[in-house]
């Protein structure tokens, strides 16, 4: 089969010829591969022009400037000025470390880049090659060969003529098998009641005393601290309350005004009103969004909404912190709270429904689906 | 000292000799050496995405000389005087000297993060030419598949790297994948509590994909682009129609040294980029986001650019939750974040399967398709790229919002209502244009070019002038075939109005010291 379809293939050349040229046993190899030179020829026709001479400076030149460029980086690497100092203006030259390293490697590389295309583009010969493509599978006589060799095999060791074998050896693979993937069990954990239970279960974090509120530097939170239409994080306070240690465990209290307070007590869920989960105008919302857990952390005073930055849910802070837009279903928990003799605020109890993103088997209550 | 006098040709004549003595390398090496590749500009989309994983080789090595992955808690002490006195991870911490405390930490960072955007982008663009262009069919659907997988382990290997300085940032993308795993069926609290090692964050997940991101990964990467690499060379690689070229042969220019000197000054061109970018352009800055907290994230938490069409679908899809009480949940995550994710896995690994089971054609095919001509596949390919886009959008759309003015719910709404609708129109208007574009080369191959001439015949009538293409019949028809390439389209394609003069500061075409032009023809066979 032939490369291509225009004349006659070249001859093959008897290499033990002395008076061979280099390009003619150079041919015979490519004529070895199943190539054909469709075109080829010098870039310069006339080797040393003007042109050429000038061409190859171009490309010295090009080699030159990287080489400086790469020294320009080296030398700023050792002996600029990088440490950071604080506060510093374009002035300080610390604050030029890092553009000046990228310009100067850049550029080097670049230039050498420029330099190789260069070199190829205008100084290589210009060439039009074609080659057989030898697409398809083997030779049939290959294939044969390869068949016989193959039901050879299976014959020597014997898979057809003994099947007790190969299945005693697929009932020993098999478990084999789970053997070398089960030491990956040790990353298995029971997750238990961690979804569930928060920093603020009392019996679990606080021998059963009521848990304060926190802030995040650890003082306690009393009403007077927000202002009417305010809003603040705030954290259990136990041992590192206000961690990642107590991932579900932040919640947001607003003190609303009195109107919207209003308005959220005639919306409250029968849960919640049960448990008196309001404290005056104050309500304490699990801050972790149920939809993947971001923390809905935009509080708009104006339509009473809370966002969540990640994905845009919205939660009506006036009607138990319920969705009104985007992907979560679920309202926000409220976490049951009053005041202590002391004046500071006190959980009543863990939060009544698990906060956080949902799972196959968190229990689903028939206050959510009211919406 | 006399026995040096051979001249270079001997020694590397020797040297040579020395070598296939012991390694039999005459045959094979010149076989590589000759090796004649096919020459266009699209084929050399996936080489910027290897270039970039060898640099995000070298780059990452300097970084795991200096990173800690450990979550422990320590308080910092460090340059950044914004953060000194904050609890954080030592993983934070020590990323933060990096950027700060080592000579060209910062530098280098910068560098990982660039290489990796454009490994991934690299990978998109080299795989919609492999798609558009019908290369991935027989007998390459192996290599496909391979490519397939190389996008999704960049995918993941990209996600743990920007998750492991632990940052107010990655430990939000973290939070997320969280709550998409916990998402899932029967398994979810599970696998969360495998992954994290107990309640999210815990301690452990930092490390746990640092061994992942810099030794399973890359493994798994290097290895399946030695193959995918291998497979290129071994099955040849693909060419489009032209003159002289078959389904059995491959035109082009030889493996050395034109190919590998282009080839290696596109590496260098490539790195020089990346080397420019990774100092100009600042990415990432993870000391303005302070250490993760949970209950801390700012607006504009936007994944990098190869996850955000993910993110983008789970902020689109509707709050549908289905629950059969008391106790079976499936949280609406579960449909963008697992199901879609899923499917953006399953359906391109399928796809040369699939067209192949639907168009019945089995045979091999060596020779690309022009888009145009595969009208079908063709649109098919923009509906999935328009979804994409959407999907993509949508994961900013609180910065479009913010930065339009625009509202955010009109942003999502946009986004649910374009991701059902547009698509569709993409893939009709493709299809027309497919269409239109293929009529048009037919129109010109049978009456000729439009050459801009207006005629008025005796009648009155105004006509244009049109050349044929080849020799007219009497009805000024040509019978000429469409072979699958450019058809041209404008006079000067065919050499009728001579090139403008060139030239920047002077005139390139300046008669020469032996007084002839030096003019080199505009038309090369099968180069557009």
């Amino acid at each position: 089969m032939s490369a291509h379809n225009d004349s006659n293939p070249p001859e093959p050349v008897d290499l033990s010829n002395p008076k061979l040229s280099r390009f003619e046993v150079y041919t015979e190899g490519l004529r070895r591969d199943d190539i054909e030179i469709i075109h080829y020829e010098p870039r310069f026709a006339k080797p040393g022009t003007k042109a050429e001479k000038r061409m190859e400076r171009i490309v010295g030149g090009l080699f030159l400037f990287s080489g400086l460029f790469a020294t320009a980086f080296v030398v700023a690497y050792i002996w600029w000025p990088w440490e950071y100092e604080g506060a510093a203006t374009w002035r300080d030259l610390q604050t030029w470390y890092t553009p000046v390293l990228g310009t100067c490697l850049g550029l080097s590389l670049l230039f050498f880049a420029v330099g190789v295309l260069t070199w190829a583009k205008k100084l290589l010969p210009v060439e039009e090659l074609v080659q057989d493509r030898h697409d398809g599978g083997s030779s049939s006589d290959d294939r044969k060969i390869a068949e016989a060799t193959v039901d050879n095999m299976v014959e020597d060791i014997g898979l057809k003529r003994r099947p007790f074998l190969v299945k005693a050896a697929l009932l020993g693979a098999a478990p084999l098998g789970l053997a070398a993937i089960a030491p990956l069990g040790a990353l298995i954990k029971d997750p238990g009641d961690m979804l569930t239970v928060t920093g603020w279960n009392a019996e679990r974090h606080n021998d059963g005393e009521p848990i304060r509120f926190m802030m995040r530097d650890g003082a306690m939170v009393r009403p007077d601290m927000v202002s009417v239409g305010g809003q603040i994080t705030v954290y259990p306070a136990i041992d590192h309350g206000a961690t990642n240690q107590y991932p579900t465990s932040p919640v947001l209290l607003i003190h609303l005004r009195d109107a919207d307070a209003e308005i959220l007590r005639k919306n409250l869920y029968p849960m919640y009103q049960d448990v008196d989960a309001l404290w005056g105008n104050f309500v304490a919302y699990s801050k972790i969004c149920t939809h993947v857990g971001c923390p809905t952390s935009l509080y708009e005073q104006q339509s009473q909404r809370l966002l969540c930055p990640c994905h845009q849910s919205q939660f009506n802070v006036v009607d138990n912190a319920a969705p009104v837009f985007g992907p979560a279903t679920r309202h926000l928990p409220m976490l049951p709270f009053t005041v202590d003799e002391e004046g500071f605020f006190i959980a009543k109890s863990d939060f009544l429904v698990p906060p956080g993103p949902a799972f196959w088997n968190r229990p689903s209550l028939p206050e959510e689906d009211e919406k | 000292m006399k026995r040096r006098k051979g001249t270079s040709d001997s020694l590397l004549t020797k040297a040579g000799g020395e070598l296939d003595d012991r390694f039999k390398l005459a045959g094979p090496a010149r076989v590589l050496f000759n090796k004649v590749f096919p020459d266009h500009w699209s084929f050399l989309l996936g080489e910027i995405a290897l270039f970039s994983f060898i640099l995000l080789l070298l780059s990452g090595t300097f970084l795991a000389l200096f990173f800690e992955p450990s979550m422990v808690e320590v308080t910092y002490h460090g340059a950044y005087v914004p953060l000194q006195g904050v609890e954080m991870s030592q993983a934070y911490a020590s990323a933060l000297d990096l950027s700060f405390e080592v000579r060209g930490g910062l530098f280098m960072r910068q560098m990982h993060h660039w290489s990796t955007l454009l490994f991934m982008a690299s990978i998109l663009i080299h795989m919609l030419r492999i798609f558009f262009t019908g290369a991935f069919r027989a007998p390459r659907e192996t290599n496909w598949m391979i490519g397939i997988l190389l996008f999704w382990l960049g995918f993941f290997e990209g996600f743990f790297g920007y998750s492991l300085p632990d940052d107010g940032l990655s430990g939000t993308g973290l939070r997320i994948m969280e709550g998409m795993t916990v998402s899932i069926p029967f398994i979810g609290p599970w696998a969360s509590a495998a992954l994290f090692g107990g309640q999210f964050p815990g301690t452990s997940v930092i490390s746990m994909l640092y061994i992942i991101h810099v030794f399973v990964f890359p493994l798994l990467l290097l290895a399946l682009i030695t193959v995918h690499i291998g497979l290129v060379f071994a099955q040849k690689h693909t060419q489009w129609p032209g003159p002289g070229r078959t389904e059995h042969n491959v035109v082009g220019f030889r493996m050395f040294p034109n190919y590998v000197m282009k080839q290696i000054g596109f590496m260098l061109f490539i790195w020089g980029v990346l080397g420019a970018m990774a100092g100009l352009f600042q990415i990432n800055p993870i000391w303005l986001f302070g250490p993760y907290e949970v209950s801390v994230v700012s607006s504009a938490s936007q994944p990098d650019f190869y996850v955000m069409y993910l993110d983008g679908l789970i902020r689109l899809f509707p709050a549908w939750e289905l629950r059969i009480p008391p106790y079976f949940t499936l949280p609406p995550v579960f449909w963008p974040g697992i199901v879609g994710m899923g499917l953006s896995v399953v359906l391109p690994l399928l796809y040369p399967a699939l067209e192949r089971r639907f168009t019945k054609d089995r045979g091999h095919h060596n020779l690309l398709q022009r888009p145009r001509d595969n009208a079908g596949r063709t649109s098919l390919g923009v509906m999935v790229v328009v979804f994409w886009i959407i999907g993509v959008i949508s994961g900013g759309n609180d910065v479009f919002a913010e930065k339009f003015d625009i509202s955010l719910n009109a942003m999502t709404w946009a986004g649910r209502i374009g991701l059902v609708v547009l698509p569709i129109i993409a893939y009709y208007v493709t299809y027309r244009i497919c269409l239109g574009l293929q009529q048009h080369d037919r129109e010109v191959l049978a009456h000729g070019l439009e050459t801009g001439i207006l005629m008025r015949d005796p009648n009155g009538r105004f006509y244009e002038v049109h050349q044929p293409l080849a020799e007219p019949d009497e009805h000024g028809h040509t019978e000429l075939e469409y072979n699958g390439w450019v058809v041209p389209k404008k006079m000067n394609r065919i050499g009728a109005l001579p090139p403008a003069d060139k030239g920047f500061f002077k005139s390139i075409e300046e008669p020469s010291e032996d007084g002839r032009t030096e003019r080199r023809d505009e038309i090369e066979s099968g180069k557009h």
